[in-house]
């Protein structure tokens, strides 16, 4: 009985399936899916590498503070950095005077109450202060910018795949659009106010190119030339930082586990060939 | 318990003897994995699954409780308390990493186990009921699963709880009065939030009432064997301690290697970037994929694309979604061959090794975007898998010619395909010519 | 190896050095596993101290501009009270008056402040009895029988230079580490 009915059940499930794909079939060769701009001139992000790529990398700390310099001077009028505090600037190897004083000049002021009135008023930063916002809120923001929000960048590296590589990569691939994409896509044609990128995944964004000319953001003598390349890795290997602040903890912990974890291992796969030596099975 | 050999368990200390006397636990736990169960000798490195699944049972239970230590659930908060028991908790990340993948890692373990049952016939009698509360705990997994990925309030969590929820929509009549039952709302918020942290943190406690259950069950006939031969003496099994607890210790140094790796070397790969983004109500993702392990029933649910009749093919999809697992509880039923072992099943293992890579097939287009030609290989893929084991298991049991079985397990141990370690898992037993 | 030795030998050792080889496989897995998950448990207990954030607002700064002789303020140190006190000349000299030996627990007012701004009296707002908010801080509270502190939960009465004088306290209010750093502001912690 209980095969009987499942057999019915299978060809319900199963024949209906068949339908459907035949369905599903002749759609797709009598109305193949048109091809659209996004599917053909998206491109993966390019491959840039960093010091802390693989098992033993570590956060460059120079190349941190100059891509957070670019971060400071570029981007923080618009993104902000909600998850990060002033005080985790001790990771790029400032000390605590320079974290006050970065804290207490930043551009961007700390809400807080008068506490003599009671009214809202702003304050400048401390260390344990996170980054303060540049808008207040959502509709501030989408209000400034021609309604698109600026999203927070905490996060950004890991909120994209291959977050770091993306954001150098859009930040580098602001570019004309290609006379092969408007032959092609005549109704692709980036609309006024938006920005062609073929990084980003529409391949039109509201951010205006935001390093546009080398020597943008004034880098200290020891440092590398601030090219808009460079510039771009900075501040994407800072952004990686933003969003992964424990990498290196997580690495060199990660190194010694699996040594410890291969020994032992190794050790109960001997105490393993002990045990059953005298069994055959 | 049905072993007449089994040992004893004789107190060596008098502290056990005096615990033992006033309350049996010690005996308790050595007849269950120690000296006094005795387990056929010929399990294979398949047998460590069990095992190892209830140890990522355990590292997500601790994970778990340390994680709710440092969370808010409150959608105001919620994906701020994860960043900051990421940032700021002394090794919250790796509670939080580990914990992540944990939850891909336990799945991973089951799903080996449940694929090992598969081969080697361990659903049919008398084994029923370890098979069925097998399955339990796999929903309860499930269930578990989904809600703990809601919690982060990313947008993948939003997005998943949504259309997840949306599913009991498609119900007709009584359809969205449930969805909104269930979430407590219009759409997810504050108090779907709040329950599903509430249900995630019960839910695995129930699990482990489950599993106790399951491995009493499991200990009434005795565990499976690579053979399928029943034991037939002692010299045919071994007791689990020192031969089991051994191999399992093997086995679990295994498993923390690669999900020691995973945690700290690649702890986003299983995830989805776009849970590093707040729940946002007013924009959808790209594309809505769950976790991967959920990915074959999401390909199964997206594989209707055409109403039948009156019932639409939302609702076709819900409904087959839930029978293809549904349906593995009618399995010892459905498969009535008496040989259990697929090592002495030809046509059952050319079809198993089809459904292995079916399903694999399945969860590729689950994670797939919704567009060709992943819908259509999923169709033919679902199909499949529904055929498999509703029409095809049933009719191999009645036309397939076994091969010989061994007259018992020591018997083929020592003609040298016990079904043992070295001795060529998954390596086909001899086929006689067609 | 075992192709070296002649077979009689072979089944010696393997009989003497098998038996102590087979125990120290057994005992090194099972140390080495014990030893790995204590070390895993490191972590696990160490989560539950203070987050980054909570050890960042571990310091409290405090404005003294506003606060005129005879007047206290409250504010918080670590989650607790801190009382911030204005001493008045008479307050000062009713401290100073009181012979040190006499008191449960024995501390001058100079002890109790930093030299030279002995009119400022910062301390914790935290009964040494069982943790309760003494009264006093506050415009028109009960200050006690000794007009420094009275906790109202069992009666402890607190002087000017906050000394347990009476009640069931064993100690005198407890004063925080703290650094002046400008002539009005102070850095608690």
């Amino acid at each position: 009985m209980v095969r009987f009915f499942a057999f019915l059940v299978g060809l319900f499930f199963a024949g209906w399936l068949l339908v459907s794909f035949v369905a599903g079939g002749i759609a797709y060769v009598s109305e193949p899916p048109a091809p659209t701009a996004e599917h053909e001139f998206h491109l993966a992000p390019k491959h840039v590498s960093f010091s802390f790529d693989g098992p033993f990398g570590h956060y460059d700390k120079q190349q941190l503070q100059r891509g957070f310099q670019v971060y400071k001077e570029v981007c923080a009028a618009c993104h902000s950095l909600k998850f990060v505090a002033f005080r985790d600037l001790k990771d790029l190897g400032y000390n605590e005077a320079e974290i006050k004083a970065i804290a207490k000049s930043w551009p961007i002021k700390t809400p807080d109450v008068d506490p003599a009135t009671g009214e809202a008023t702003t304050r400048d930063p401390v260390p344990s202060d996170h980054f303060p916002k540049p808008f207040a809120n959502n509709v501030a923001a989408a209000a400034a910018n021609n309604n698109a929000i600026p999203p927070d960048l905490s996060l950004m590296t890991k909120a994209r795949h291959h977050g770091t590589a993306y954001v150098y990569s859009l930040l580098t691939g602001f570019q004309n659009q290609p006379a092969e994409l408007l032959r092609r896509f005549p109704d692709s044609k980036t609309p006024s106010g938006l920005h062609y990128n073929p990084y980003f995944a529409n391949l039109n964004l509201a951010m205006a190119p935001p390093l546009t000319s080398d020597g943008q953001v004034t880098y200290g003598d020891d440092q590398p030339k601030p090219t808009i390349d460079q510039m771009a890795q900075d501040v994407s290997a800072f952004l990686t930082w933003t969003a992964e602040p424990k990498m290196e903890n997580r690495k060199s912990a990660g190194v010694a586990v699996l040594f410890f974890l291969i020994i032992a291992t190794g050790l109960a796969f001997m105490s393993y060939r002990q045990v059953w030596s005298g069994v055959k099975h | 318990m049905s072993f007449p050999w089994a040992k004893e368990y004789t107190p060596k200390v008098p502290l056990m003897k005096w615990i033992d006397d006033r309350l049996p636990l010690p005996r308790f736990v050595y007849g269950a994995i120690g000296g006094g169960y005795p387990v056929p000798r010929n399990l294979n490195f398949f047998w460590n699954f069990g095992v190892l699944s209830g140890l990522a049972l355990v590292i997500q239970i601790v994970t778990g409780i340390i994680m709710a230590m440092h969370y808010g659930a409150n959608d105001l908060v919620a994906f701020a308390t994860v960043e900051h028991t990421m940032r700021d908790v002394n090794s919250g990340w790796l509670m939080r990493y580990a914990h992540a993948n944990g939850a891909s890692f336990f799945f991973i373990v089951v799903y080996l186990h449940i694929f090992r049952g598969l081969y080697y016939g361990s659903y049919k009698a008398p084994r029923e009921m370890v098979w069925l509360l097998g399955l339990v705990i796999f929903l309860l997994m499930m269930a578990t699963a989904f809600m703990g990925y809601v919690l982060p309030w990313g947008q993948m969590s939003y997005w998943g709880a949504k259309v997840i929820t949306g599913l009991f929509g498609a119900i007709p009549v009584v359809g969205e009065p449930i969805q909104t039952w269930l979430l407590g709302g219009f759409a997810p918020g504050n108090a779907a939030l709040n329950r599903f942290f509430s249900l995630h943190y019960l839910l695995p406690f129930v699990i482990a009432g489950v599993v106790i259950l399951h491995i009493w069950a499991l200990h009434i006939p005795g565990s499976s064997n690579p053979t399928g031969v029943e034991v037939k003496g002692p010299q045919d099994t071994v007791p689990f301690h020192p031969y089991y607890t051994a191999k399992d210790g093997f086995g679990a140094g295994i498993f923390f290697i690669a999900f020691a790796f995973m945690v700290y070397f690649a702890p986003n790969f299983l995830g989805h970037p776009d849970n590093y983004i707040e729940a946002n109500p007013l924009s959808t993702p790209a594309h809505i994929v769950p976790e991967w392990y959920f990915w074959p029933f999401y390909a199964i649910l997206r594989a209707f694309t055409v109403d039948f009749f009156f019932i639409p093919a939302k609702l076709l999809g819900v409904l087959a979604m839930f029978a293809s697992i549904l349906l593995l509880f009618f399995l010892p039923w459905l498969d009535t061959s008496p040989v259990r072992s697929g090592n002495y099943r030809p046509l059952f293992r050319k079809f198993f090794l089809i459904l292995l890579v079916d399903v694999l097939v399945l969860g590729y287009c689950g994670g797939a975007p919704a567009e060709e030609p992943y819908v259509m290989i999923s169709q033919i893929a679902s199909a499949y898998y529904f055929a498999h084991f509703l029409i095809i298991l049933p009719l191999i049991a009645a036309f397939e010619k076994p091969l010989p079985l061994p007259g018992s397990i020591t018997e083929a141990v020592l003609a040298g395909h016990g079904g043992a370690d070295h001795e060529a898992v998954g390596e086909p037993a001899p086929v006689p010519a067609e | 190896m075992a192709t070296l030795e002649n077979s009689a030998g072979e089944a010696l050792s393997t009989e003497n050095e098998g038996v102590r080889r087979r125990d120290f496989i057994n005992i090194a897995a099972v140390s080495f596993a014990g030893v790995g998950g204590v070390v895993a448990l490191l972590p696990l207990i160490n989560q539950m101290n203070p987050s980054a954030d909570v050890l960042a607002m571990a310091s409290t700064e405090v404005d003294l501009s506003g606060i005129q002789p005879g007047q206290a303020i409250k504010t918080t140190f670590r989650s607790q009270p801190l009382f911030v006190r204005h001493l008045t000349p008479e307050e000062i000299a009713k401290a100073e008056a009181v012979d040190v030996s006499s008191l449960r627990d024995p501390q001058t007012l100079e002890d109790r402040t930093v030299d030279g701004r002995k009119e400022w009296l910062i301390t914790m707002g935290v009964c040494t009895h069982l943790g309760c908010v003494p009264l006093g801080a506050g415009e028109g509270e009960n200050r006690g029988e000794f007009g420094g502190y009275f906790c109202p939960c069992h009666g402890s009465h607190y002087d000017t230079a906050a000394r347990i004088r009476k009640g069931p306290a064993p100690l005198n209010l407890e004063v925080p580490p703290y650094t002046y750093t400008s002539e009005t502001a102070v850095l608690v912690g």
